[in-house]
């Protein structure tokens, strides 16, 4: 449900940024696929989901745009394997090319917003003083709307389509994903070294891509997968109330929207699929997000 | 309501179809309401899926005021809902029209109380038509229909039953633009003391009191004892639930907490209530004064081209649309400017001769291919069509366009839009092609045309053309009596604007669908969704 | 403390403001026009003329100075001013949908709260055995399903398995409280479901953060009874985090509930925000988010307040 604020599923950096400093350090690939099984099926699921949707030319049985009036609203068979909707298109090959959609959605906007947030928090948390007031006092205001709020305001702003999406998306990110970041760039930037590097003369770029970033990596990518099943809640819902991609682009969200509700007792593959997908989808991204900020979370290691 | 269908010829190939459904529904062995003895009593609800902005019907242009508002009120005269396009008096008992056709003498009734317990007479129906026709600007008064009535020179109220309108010239339908269903008669004392009480409250000669609205919830009237027309309303009272979504709309009515929706629902919700309700519904079904027709940008490159125009409406298959889309969609007559069915709508013979609307696709998909070649458009020509964010019936008309165009080797994109953008876009004309629609109460070309005048006459001309030809033919028709004549007017002028210039493309018109309970009675449906509900005439059955 | 709570009340009052100057330029540079959608968007003919007339009623011709100002004054005399597509106070609008986003934001609240904490706990203690499994696998699945979706699942599931319908329309809960909850649990239900998820999420890390603590070690080697330790000592140490979660998303409950709220019909103030973003009701949006961004800034202030009260480790000047 894209309506709850995934300021809360990063709650846990939050709630101890409030609390106390935080101190993590990177970990090998080869670790992780040991520790986290779970978190490793996860990321292979994805792998082949990207596959799928790279390739989803050949994958999908049918044109997901072509309509075909002799096959309407026909239930899941041999010849169409999740049924067709209300313009004979084939479900299922819109889910295989909806993927696509999704990821593309997913991975923009988590990436875009994760990376230009973080940017933010780590500059405004070397800086500090102004800079830093000034900045956090804008993320106060913007951090104060739900995020589904936010995105709408930006796609009224900014105007819908996929390319669109992922702005809207990716903006309504930012101020969370900077709160958590200055966090940590706040308790690295007390450390030792940082002020070594002051003292010996190192230009401030320098000292922010070579000490800084590297420290703050880890909730970094703790955000990127934290946020990237969100964008592609965030889409589904902002598809729903129309602030979405366009048909007939195949897309998730928008193929439960309008004739997805209005079939629902009639045809109600055509709603139960792309919801299946989306919920498979986003819980193989959530899995792979709780893996990834188990390995990289020293203090919830065993 | 068959021989509604009947008439419409364009619908008659897909009648079969339609008549399948119908029967499956079972409504043709439905009692005739008009055969039964109106019961008094009871309250009916309806629902309906948007909200009155203001209450005052001179000002809002919504069937979302007139839903809930209208039973509180009279007009001078009214379409009789029963034989739509009829017109019948209302508060006027009888009415002459001199021989010149420039002086339309009311009778008004007596006897007609206000809710308020006061008398109406012909002075309260004048400042009606004064607030109409020429309202008070500098006070604020803003009335939406004033140019509909730019042949009226004056509204004269000599006694207290008479009223008379004089013209500046003859012209046709004069009567049916006065039944306009927007032309709620109000108090005169109350209009000279506030001319805005009436956007914010309801004080009328109608069957029904107001009782209570609750912003977003509901609007509850119940009967004027005092009303004129003895024995009437049936009705207790009424009660209109405010329901956006159309999912809880549909469960609303299956469960039986509402009976009826008076705008219409798509075939599948049709399918999903008789489904559910079984053979205690009954589904009426007309052609609706309602089309979605697609805005051309003809300020931009290539569209300036009457060929590429030409191309883009050749290659849509409208009869085969009308038989898919209306399975999926309340979208079915193929028709020209005017609505097919109606008074001035095109002869087949005629309509079939445009371009777009003929039945060989084949040969005009390669007219079209030969078209654009010869215009230099390129195969894989990429443009966009932007469209309203509304899923019925907009994207499906939106989808089913992008599919007809891919067939030409165009490559179209499409872009719904959230309303407030997508009026900014067509205003502004920030758009290639876009979806465009247009609704409305009367079959009358000086209404419906006056859209596609040249861009320096009309408002709401987004095409941006500038054609003298056109300007002429439609002011030859608004002063044109004779209605043959004024058909063959019309018929000129849809011939130039859509097939020789091809500024504007006509898709398909609506169909109305109203599923309601059978213990619903004395409803009719009509071509639109503004003249109804016609509250004093319905009554329910046990 | 009473001197920093204090400082942390006035502070708020900036950010509102700033919070309102943002608003008021965001609305009227979104492109849209509120008297283009009242009047041509049923398909009607309307002149320019009358459509100017309509907007220099509504003062939209005024110098965008003068329209600020004016709002401005009105806001210090606790004036939110008139909805521009009704006519009625925008304080009204908001006080008749308040009631029910409270209600449902206190019943999602509650739930969630009910589920979390007892899961969250039994999660972080079971650590790496099945009920921990069980618990994650349920609350990672409550982040993953669209609201609407399941929304809509719940609807189809009542009114095709019981051929129950939830009521239409809202009424108090304490004038029919039958009909109130009827209405509102389902989608307290499928709101709280997910709000639990995150909340769970939540008491789980932060019990087992405490666990480690040596207070917690100290306890189990001298012995104590393991549910005192966890009620006296586990729990209420863990409990800040998971207060900061839950007191957040209920402050975005109030006005974020946008989708939920239409698949359930409920007269909202989620169902407002989009209706009047929808329209280009500037009065109304104006107000609607200022009253979004108080319930945030306020729930977290007091959130503040509890951490300054609560936790010993945390001193302020």
């Amino acid at each position: 449900m894209a309506e709850g604020d995934p300021l809360t599923i990063a709650a846990p950096e939050v709630a101890a940024g409030r609390a106390a400093g935080v101190r993590r350090r990177p970990h090998a690939l080869a670790r992780f696929v040991r520790r986290q099984p779970l978190g490793m099926a996860g990321l292979t699921l994805i792998v082949l989901q990207a596959l799928i949707a790279i390739f989803a030319s050949w994958v999908a049985p049918y044109n997901p745009v072509a309509n075909d009036f002799g096959a309407m609203l026909q239930p899941p068979s041999g010849t169409h394997w999740f049924g067709t909707d209300a313009f004979g298109r084939d479900v299922l090959s819109r889910i295989i090319f909806g993927a696509r959609t999704a990821l593309l959605v997913g991975f923009g906007a988590s990436l875009i917003g994760s990376t230009l947030g973080a940017m933010i928090g780590v500059a405004s948390a070397y800086f500090g003083g102004k800079i830093d007031l000034f900045v956090q006092r804008l993320v106060d205001i913007m951090i104060s709307f739900p995020i589904i709020i936010l995105a709408m305001a930006i796609v009224a702003f900014i105007g819908t389509g996929a390319e669109k999406l992922v702005v809207a998306i990716a903006l309504s990110f930012i101020p969370r994903v900077e709160r958590v970041v200055r966090g940590s760039a706040l308790a690295v930037r007390a450390m030792t070294y940082v002020e070594a590097a002051q003292a010996i003369g190192s230009g401030h770029w320098r000292i922010i891509f070579r000490h800084m970033a590297p420290n703050v990596a880890a909730p970094y990518l703790v955000m990127v997968t934290a946020f990237l099943g969100q964008a592609i809640l965030l889409e589904a819902s902002l598809s729903f109330l129309g602030l979405g991609v366009s048909e007939p682009t195949p897309a998730w969200g928008l193929m439960l929207r309008g004739a997805a509700v209005d079939f629902a007792t009639r045809a109600p593959w055509m709603a139960i699929f792309p919801g299946l997908a989306i919920t498979t989808t986003v819980l193989t991204f959530n899995v792979l997000g709780d893996a990834l900020r188990d390995a990289l979370d020293p203090r919830l290691r065993t | 309501m068959t021989e509604m269908m009947g008439r419409t010829r364009a619908v008659r190939t897909v009648l079969g179809l339609v008549a399948a459904t119908v029967l499956a529904v079972g409504f043709l062995a439905a009692p005739t309401p008009a055969q039964q003895q109106p019961r008094r009593g009871g309250t009916l609800v309806y629902i309906s899926t948007s909200q009155p902005p203001s209450f005052d019907g001179h000002r809002e242009t919504t069937f979302a005021m007139l839903h809930p508002v209208k039973p509180h009120y009279n007009y001078l005269v009214k379409f009789d809902t029963q034989n739509y396009p009829k017109v019948v008096g209302d508060l006027a008992e009888s009415w002459t029209a001199s021989r010149d056709g420039m002086t339309y003498t009311f009778k008004i009734r007596s006897g007609v109380k206000f809710h308020d317990g006061s008398t109406l007479t012909s002075r309260d129906i004048k400042a009606t038509y004064d607030k109409i026709i020429f309202p008070k600007e500098d006070q604020g008064v803003i009335s939406i229909r004033k140019a509909m009535y730019h042949m009226v020179r004056v509204v004269e109220a000599p006694d207290p039953q008479t009223v008379v309108f004089r013209l500046k010239f003859a012209t046709a339908g004069f009567v049916e633009k006065l039944a306009s269903p927007f032309n709620f008669v109000y108090k005169a004392d109350i209009l000279e003391r506030d001319p805005r009480f009436y956007e914010r409250n309801v004080m009328g000669t109608g069957p029904f009191r107001f009782v209570e609205y609750v912003r977003g919830s509901h609007w509850v009237g119940r009967r004027f004892e005092d009303y004129w027309d003895r024995g009437k309303p049936y009705l207790d009272g009424y009660r209109v639930l405010f329901i956006a979504s159309r999912s809880a709309m549909l469960a609303a009515i299956k469960s039986g907490q509402a009976l009826v929706e008076f705008r219409g629902v798509s075939p599948a919700e049709r399918d999903d209530i008789v489904g559910a309700v079984g053979d205690k519904v009954m589904v009426q079904s007309s052609p609706w004064q309602c089309n979605n027709t697609v805005a051309i940008n003809t300020k931009k490159k290539p569209f300036d081209d009457a060929r590429v125009r030409r191309a883009l409406t050749l290659a849509i298959d409208r009869w085969g649309g009308s038989q898919a889309l209306s399975q999926i969609a309340f979208i079915q007559p193929v028709g020209a400017m005017m609505r097919p069915g109606g008074d001035y709508d095109m002869p087949q013979a005629e309509l079939l001769r445009l371009a777009g609307y003929s039945r060989n696709m084949t040969a005009a998909r390669q007219q079209a291919r030969q078209l654009l070649r010869e215009a230099g458009v390129p195969e894989g020509f990429s443009f966009t069509l932007k469209n309203r964010d509304i899923s019925m019936p907009y994207e499906a008309v939106g989808v089913y366009l992008v599919d007809q165009w891919r067939q030409i080797g165009l490559n179209v994109r499409h872009e719904q839009q959230e309303g407030g953008r997508y009026f900014a876009d067509l205003r502004a004309g920030n758009y290639d092609l876009s979806v465009d629609f247009a609704c409305d109460f009367i079959d009358d070309p000086d209404v419906q045309l006056q859209k596609f005048l040249s861009s320096d006459v009309s408002d709401l001309n987004y095409g941006g053309y500038v054609d003298r030809q056109l300007d002429g033919l439609y002011f030859r028709i608004g002063r044109t009596a004779d209605k043959t004549e004024r058909a063959r007017l019309v018929h000129q002028f849809e011939r130039r604007a859509l097939d020789e210039q091809a500024y504007v493309i006509y898709v398909l018109w609506w169909q109305r669908i109203i599923p309601h309970w059978r213990t619903l009675r004395g409803y009719k449906t009509t071509t639109n969704h503004y003249v109804e509900p016609d509250l004093a005439e319905y009554w329910l059955a046990e | 403390m009473t001197r920093y709570a204090l400082t942390r009340f006035a502070l708020v009052v900036p950010t509102l403001l700033a919070v309102a100057v943002l608003i008021f330029v965001l609305v009227r540079v979104v492109p849209g026009d509120i008297v283009e959608l009242r009047l041509v968007s049923g398909g009607s003919y309307v002149t320019a003329g009358v459509i100017e007339a309509e907007r220099a009623r509504l003062g939209l011709n005024k110098p965008l100075w003068d329209q600020f100002v004016e709002w401005m004054v009105g806001m210090f005399r606790l004036d939110l001013g008139r909805s521009m597509w009704s006519g009625e106070s925008v304080a009204r609008e908001i006080g008749i949908r308040l009631p029910l986003s409270l209600q449902l934001a206190v019943m999602a609240t509650l739930i969630a709260t009910v589920m979390a904490i007892p899961l969250g706990t039994i999660a972080a203690v079971q650590r790496g055995r099945w009920p921990d499994y069980v618990v994650q696998v349920f609350s990672v699945a409550g982040l993953s399903v669209p609201s609407f979706w399941l929304g809509i699942l719940i609807i189809l599931f009542l009114l095709n398995v019981f051929g129950y319908l939830p009521p239409l329309t809202f009424s108090p809960l304490l004038k029919d409280p039958g009909a109130n909850l009827a209405q509102l649990i389902w989608p307290a239900l499928a709101v709280g479901y997910r709000y639990s998820a995150v909340a769970t999420r939540m008491t789980r890390s932060a019990v087992l953060e405490v666990l480690r603590e040596d207070y917690i070690r100290t306890a189990w080697a001298k012995g104590l009874a393991r549910r005192m330790i966890l009620r006296r000592h586990a729990l209420r140490n863990a409990m800040l985090p998971v207060i900061t979660v839950i007191g957040l998303e209920f402050a975005f409950l109030i006005g974020g509930l946008v989708v939920t709220e239409q698949v359930f019909n409920l007269n909202g103030i989620g169902k407002l925000i989009v209706d009047a973003i929808n329209q280009r009701d500037y009065t109304l949006i104006q107000g609607l988010m200022l009253l979004v961004a108080t319930a945030y800034i306020l729930v977290n202030v007091v959130i503040d307040l509890l951490y300054a009260a609560l936790d010993p480790r945390i001193s302020y000047g």
